[in-house]
């Protein structure tokens, strides 16, 4: 008899024998890691200037970016009414700007179908500039120029640690699609 | 990569109808979002109950974090101090020696103060803190400053009270739930704080600029009598905050004051107290409007 080749029986989800995906798995990922994303600038202290990156909404938009089509559009209310309790925004902020996003994201795909690294990155690297300034004229304090100032570092964090987060959802969406259930 | 062909609509009715849904009801969530915001901005406090009650049940996490962030501070300080001990030794020593001077020197002073007090018959005043906490988070990504304090109405923290580190003044308390609370720090730039030169009665406002310096603004304007390395202290008025707290140190002159950096640095402190209204009658009278007062 002939053997196969044991790699041959597995892909990059795991084992096709005999295992098949976890749905709660598979829907719960997603949105725990953009919550868990919220939740980490708020544990940090940053009492001089802001500076850790709005994982939240990089988080967002790399799934968004990722995986088109499985966050539903509005999905930015009841996330980004999440995130406005822990950002020290005032509330609605984040409501209003990451619908926004989401839409705008959504038209920029229907406009320009085929896309690259390159492409995704420049489109999120837009969305999170737009997201920082707009956060920032929208948070309650008349936006000065030492303000504009001082964002800059946040914004540069934010654009560069891009493709890093969309390397760590793309693990994050391995493992939601792993071959976690024994079926039989 | 193109997107799925399944995601276009296409002739298909169904199609068409569920992706006009998700537009509509992405706009129907923008709308709710700058309605929410709206909300905000008129009444500030509108969601300030639910935002303290998320704030209460993340505390704990931060409260951790707050943990491994002192101790990595006390790390780090360990290794730098091996490079520096010997330098280190030697100007400690000479500053043991001038601050012995300035101990006995302070020791007259307080026998003076006892016996001036003695004369004019007041007691001695000593503010006890209502809590003690560690800051356990802050707005890191906003940019605004605010801070979260792991302690709240529970151990009996109300708003306006003055929170302050073993340094100086990090800020004021602004909204407070069970067991966390909410505390605008001196570098947002809606905070202003009424400060006096700590070596005259040269009084100014500090505010914040949102860039972690705050912007001395004196008072009395004229000629700038300010220099860099004066040191400014909190001056008591308004009645939020007691006097003579260590506030910030000028490191720049400007034409109206100056551009002064933080004594008290919320991140490098481990614990903070809570004190209370230095002067609850003048804060009660503040925000009484002028109108009641006549009516009255």
């Amino acid at each position: 008899m002939e053997r196969y080749s044991p790699a041959a029986r597995s892909d990059r989800y795991g084992s096709r024998i005999n295992r098949t995906q976890s749905p709660l798995r598979a829907s719960i990922v997603p949105y725990a890691s953009i919550l868990i994303g919220s939740l980490v600038p708020f544990v940090l202290l940053a009492d001089v200037m802001p500076l850790a990156p709005p994982l939240g909404f990089l988080v967002l938009i790399a799934w968004r970016i990722m995986r088109p089509g499985l966050l539903p559009l509005w999905v930015g209310v009841p996330l980004g009414a999440f995130d406005d309790l822990f950002s020290g925004q005032p509330f609605g902020s984040a409501v209003l700007l990451w619908s926004l996003t989401m839409i705008a994201l959504e038209m920029i795909e229907t406009r320009f179908p085929w896309r690259g690294f390159w492409q995704d990155w420049f489109s999120a690297g837009l969305a999170i500039v737009l997201y920082i300034f707009a956060a920032m004229a929208v948070s309650g304090a008349a936006p000065t120029i030492h303000q504009l100032i001082a964002a800059v570092p946040q914004v540069l964090l934010s654009v560069l640690l891009y493709p890093i987060i969309s390397r760590m959802i793309a693990w994050l969406d391995r493992y939601r699609l792993s071959r976690s259930r024994r079926i039989g | 990569m193109a997107p799925n062909s399944s995601r276009r609509s296409g002739h298909s009715r169904r199609a068409q109808y569920s992706v006009f849904t998700g537009y509509l009801l992405a706009g129907i969530g923008a709308l709710i979002g700058a309605g929410l915001l709206v909300i905000s901005y008129w009444q500030p406090s509108a969601f300030a109950d639910l935002r303290g009650a998320a704030t209460d049940v993340a505390a704990p996490a931060g409260e951790g974090a707050a943990v491994v962030r002192g101790g990595s501070d006390s790390f780090w300080d360990r290794i730098t101090a091996y490079y520096q001990a010997g330098q280190q030794n030697a100007a400690l020593r000479e500053e043991v020696e001038i601050a012995r001077i300035r101990l006995a020197e302070a020791e007259a002073v307080e026998q003076e103060n006892i016996r001036l007090k003695g004369l004019l018959g007041l007691s001695v005043t000593e503010t006890e803190p209502v809590a003690v906490a560690r800051l356990v988070g802050s707005s890191s990504t906003s940019s605004r400053r605010f801070a979260y304090l792991g302690a709240g109405r529970d151990d009996g923290v109300e708003i306006g009270m003055s929170v302050r580190s073993a340094r100086g003044v990090v800020g004021r308390v602004l909204e407070v739930s069970r067991s966390s609370s909410r505390i605008l720090l001196l570098t947002d730039s809606e905070s202003v704080l009424p400060v006096r030169r700590a070596t005259d009665e040269t009084v100014a406002f500090a505010e914040g600029r949102g860039d972690g310096l705050l912007r001395i603004r004196l008072i009395n304007l004229g000629i700038n009598p300010l220099e860099v390395g004066d040191i400014f202290l909190t001056s008591g008025a308004g009645g939020y905050y007691r006097p003579g707290v260590a506030v910030a140190i000028l490191s720049e002159k400007t034409n109206d004051g100056g551009i002064a950096r933080l004594i008290a640095d919320p991140s490098a402190t481990d614990f903070v107290s809570v004190e209370p209204l230095w002067q609850p009658e003048a804060v009660e009278s503040a925000d009484t409007p002028i109108e009641l007062e006549l009516a009255e």
